[in-house]
């Protein structure tokens, strides 16, 4: 199995390093890539029917000692248990799908091989995230991807929007995984060791050990730890307030914001925080502020997605709003929801961003969704797919993402019914979120399929179907978005599945087994729930809005003014941000050049120094005559001297 | 006491000797005024029992380093005049420093007054005991200072000597290896000029 | 009364403090200085000898031996580089020696 893990993780490496360094054609580059990608999916494949359905025990293989320092060891290493390979699966998937679509996307492209080479890197990246059995190699991952992320946000480099997107996105990061690497510095220290098993077996020891973090008030470390952690989860899983980034990294190609940036980068920090299960189930202030964390961005973004006009922006927000429900599902220790919904989220919304991507190729790279309409007559396919990943994304029953929302929704009842910290507000967040959801996701979708043509004579003329290897993925990813839940809901919520994986209080425990009465009793029990009836509220009212009275929505804008601006705004996050933090520190930045590097370093201690040393130097020259008896006399002065002290 | 007097007899002398040397204007007479000195030194040095070095002294100094400062004084002809300008410009400074360091000096060996210990029996040789000493402990050194000597003579050839650009003279492997070429030269002309 | 050691040792810094005047005096020329470099190296010489014979101890005479030898290598080369500077600028004159400075 070793060898199998490591073809895993180095055939996209592989393929990145051909189609990047080597100056191959473009047909190379993306056979290459796509080989590499595509071979690991077939052994990510055959790892999960090894691990899951013969049910082979989880490996943890320690490959190679990087170095020991002081009785720590770094080192690299696979954990490969039901949680890995799953995300394995899910990973090694998309970025095929994602592959594949990517030769139809950037088509005409100059930078194609680079591109092939970077998604490929990325893959590469996020399968050392997942497989990593220490927190170095986490680590390693985590910013692996997001420097992948980076470079493909600023993709088109000559952008200007897209640089600015990119180091927003990058400085944003870092805020997040400044708290993720105090937080592993903080591992290391009290547990002295990086490996998870070890970590993880003494938690409950450690548990006791306080931390005195202001005067007067102190900390289980256990806490600090997965306060920190969380951090790093939230910055790369864009949660409140370190969420500003997702929506402009947009500027990037849409295969990427559909990979990466919808479908499993983003996704990092949950899994992060499902791996950590362990941690995060001895500290209840932790999955509090994870719960208050994730049901904020769940409700409050999904309110920006509905005034966006960008297509890749609505999609984004809803992103952001999903991965809220991941979190909350997280912080109601409902790991098993969080990771059901991240794996069908996975699906439906890659599968929206490569339609949306579908519909911007149609457009001749038009985003502007006022600039669209009634495309469905000439995308058929893309029409198809994007009602089904909407269908998913709202949880319309029987989709994939009925089951796992109604999962999340569930397990934050149960949380709410158990008075845990925060719950109350979440259990509402997340159910107004559904209405939310609906809502905004049936409006681009009418925007953009339905209704009048909006666009130009010209775009007209040259609408017509994406090729093949733009619908095919399509057709893939929408295959699983319908029967995922059908298939993973009853193994994955209620079986034993991440028995070993993820470690749950038994006083948090979210869901009953003895409630469960198979796939369609949960069916049954949804259609009694409030959130199908939100959900289809929703697209009622979207219907309403955006097919019927269609003036509508700008009256609305008109009449309230104020909670439209606070909604174009952003609730002014990013104008914040930028005044603060962006102008803050270049202001700082501004004075420390001033005083620190060009008067103090570059004018006292640099110039200074040569200044002082030619100001001595040309005092002591005059010592320098060049004549010698001036030296004897010197030296023979030293004899006086000498002699003198000798005497005295 | 006749040592004694003796000592100090020499003292005197050499202590002239040196005054003159810095003093005299012609430097002839301050090389021979510098022999005098090492002579009575050597002297001194028979005092303290250190035959073959005063010996030495006046093989190698008096007759050869002296010689060779006399040989390049001739040699040179220098133009004395300017050399001697101010001279007692300088001297005040320098007595001050001088005395300074004598003065300093004298209080460091004033209070080293050892005695002369017993003479050393008449069949004792000092030539005998330096030779030991100089062939056994000494050896390497000895042999380091005959290279010095070995390389300070090729240095002082290869400083002074040069060619002599003013002599002319043949190069017989290049009058030997001449050829028909450089001398001779055929030139096709008309034997009749047109006119 | 007998001879001390002092007494040598007196005379030798005489000699010393004497050259070194005579350093002064004759600053510009060459050859003076040298004699002069000759007579500080004789003072010298007197302190090793006299030590020897106060000490017994023949160490001090091997020392002489030495630095006779390296004195006699230094004037050597010293006047050779006298003869070099004397044919390559007319003088010795020790005030026109200071192309050192640059």
């Amino acid at each position: 199995m070793q060898t199998i893990f490591l073809i895993i993780v180095l055939a996209p490496l592989l393929g990145a390093i051909i189609a990047g360094l080597f100056n191959v054609s473009r047909c190379m580059a993306h056979t290459v890539t796509i080989a590499g990608v595509g071979l690991s999916f077939f052994l990510s494949l055959y790892t999960f029917y090894h691990i899951i359905i013969q049910g082979q025990g989880p490996y943890d293989i320690t490959l190679y000692t990087w170095l020991i320092s002081d009785g720590i060891r770094f080192q690299v290493g696979f954990l490969v248990d039901h949680l890995t390979a799953l995300m394995m699966l899910v990973v090694t998937f998309v970025a095929w799908m994602v592959h594949i679509y990517t030769i139809g996307y950037m088509h005409e492209d100059p930078g194609y091989q680079r591109f092939f080479s970077y998604i490929s890197l990325f893959t590469f990246s996020m399968l050392m995230l997942v497989m990593a059995n220490n927190f170095m190699q986490l680590f390693f991952g985590w910013e692996a991807v997001g420097l992948v992320s980076y470079l493909l946000i600023g993709f088109w480099h000559t952008r200007e929007s897209a640089v600015f997107a990119n180091l927003k996105a990058f400085l944003v990061n870092r805020v997040g995984d400044f708290g993720f690497l105090l937080g592993i510095a903080a591992i290391l220290m009290y547990f002295n060791t990086l490996d998870y098993q070890p970590v993880f077996e003494l938690a409950e020891q450690k548990q006791s050990i306080r931390l005195e973090l202001l005067p007067g008030y102190s900390a289980s470390i256990i806490t600090v730890i997965c306060l920190l952690l969380f951090m790093g989860a939230m910055g790369k899983s864009a949660q409140f307030p370190l969420h500003v980034w997702l929506p402009d990294s947009m500027e990037g190609p849409t295969p990427i914001s559909a990979l990466i940036h919808a479908a499993t980068m983003v996704t990092a920090g949950i899994f992060m925080v499902a791996r950590m299960s362990p941690l995060y189930e001895l500290s209840p202030t932790a999955l509090g502020v994870v719960l208050i964390i994730g049901a904020i961005t769940a409700l409050f973004m999904g309110f920006l997605g509905l005034v966006q006009h960008d297509i890749k922006r609505v999609v984004a927000y809803s992103t952001l709003s999903q991965l809220g429900y991941m979190t909350v599902a997280l912080g109601a220790s409902a790991y098993t929801a969080g990771i059901f919904h991240l794996m069908t989220h996975a699906f439906f919304k890659a599968l929206l961003f490569l339609a949306a991507g579908s519909v911007i190729i149609a457009m001749h790279h038009e985003q502007d969704m006022r600039k669209m309409g009634g495309l469905r007559k000439y995308m058929p396919i893309t029409y198809w797919t994007a009602l089904i990943g909407s269908l998913a994304l709202i949880g319309f029953p029987g989709f994939s993402g009925f089951f796992s929302k109604d999962a999340i929704i569930e397990a934050v009842h149960h949380a709410y019914q158990a008075e845990r910290w925060g719950a109350c507000f979440a259990y509402y967040a997340v159910v107004g979120g559904v209405f939310i959801t609906a809502l905004y996701s049936f409006r681009m979708f009418f925007l953009v399929f339905h209704g009048q043509e909006r666009m130009d004579k010209h775009t007209r003329e040259h609408l017509h179907e994406t090729p093949w290897v733009v619908t095919l993925p399509l057709i893939l990813l929408a295959i699983p978005s319908v029967v995922i839940g059908v298939i993973a809901l009853g193994p994955l919520l209620y079986g034993s599945f991440f028995a070993e994986a993820i470690f749950v209080n038994p006083a948090h425990q979210p869901f009953l087994a003895e409630d469960y009465h198979g796939v369609w009793g949960f069916l049954i029990h949804g259609l009694t729930q409030p959130p199908l009836w939100l959900a289809l509220a929703g697209v009622a009212t979207a219907y309403l809005l955006y097919m019927v009275k269609t003036d509508w929505p700008a009256l609305i804008a008109q009449r309230f003014p104020l909670i439209h601006r606070i909604l174009s705004n952003k609730y002014g996050f990013d104008d914040f941000y930028q005044a603060t933090f962006a102008g803050g520190s270049r202001d700082l930045g501004h004075h420390f050049w001033k005083t620190g590097d060009v008067k103090l370093i570059d004018g006292m201690l640099v110039n200074g120094t040569a200044y002082t040393i030619g100001f001595f130097s040309s005092i002591f020259r005059q010592l320098q005559t060049g004549f010698l008896y001036h030296y004897a006399f010197t030296m023979i002065i030293g004899l006086v001297v000498l002699l003198g002290l000798f005497v005295l | 006491m006749t040592v004694k007097l003796i000592f100090y007899l020499f003292a005197a002398i050499l202590i002239f000797a040196a005054v003159r040397v810095i003093t005299v204007r012609n430097p002839v007479h301050a090389a021979l005024y510098l022999v005098l000195a090492f002579f009575t030194t050597s002297g001194i040095w028979l005092i303290l029992q250190a035959e073959f070095l005063a010996i030495a002294l006046v093989l190698v100094y008096v007759g050869a380093v002296m010689v060779l400062f006399l040989f390049i004084l001739m040699m040179l002809d220098i133009n004395l005049a300017p050399l001697r300008e101010n001279f007692t410009r300088y001297l005040p400074v320098g007595l001050t420093v001088s005395i300074l360091i004598f003065v300093e000096m004298t209080l460091v060996v004033k209070v080293l007054s050892k005695p002369a210990p017993a003479d050393l029996p008449a069949a004792s040789s000092n030539i005998q005991l330096l030779g030991e000493q100089l062939y056994s402990l000494y050896v390497y050194p000895f042999e380091i200072a005959a290279v010095i000597l070995l390389v300070a003579m090729i240095a002082a050839i290869a400083l002074t000597l040069r060619p002599k650009r003013w002599s002319k003279y043949r190069k017989p492997e290049q009058q030997v290896n001449v050829r028909r070429q450089d001398r001779l030269r055929l030139i096709n002309m008309p034997a009749e000029p047109k006119d | 009364m007998e001879l001390l050691l002092s007494d040598f040792l007196i005379l030798a810094a005489f000699l010393f403090c004497l050259s070194i005047t005579g350093i002064f005096i004759n600053r510009k020329n060459l050859i003076l200085l040298l004699m002069c470099i000759e007579l500080m190296l004789l003072a010298v010489n007197l302190n090793f000898i006299a030590f020897s014979y106060f000490n017994q101890d023949i160490a001090g005479q091997i020392f002489v031996f030495f630095i006779l030898t390296v004195a006699a290598a230094e004037s050597a080369i010293g006047l050779a580089i006298l003869m070099v500077l004397f044919r390559n600028r007319g003088t010795i004159n020790v005030e026109d020696i200071n192309t050192l400075k640059g």
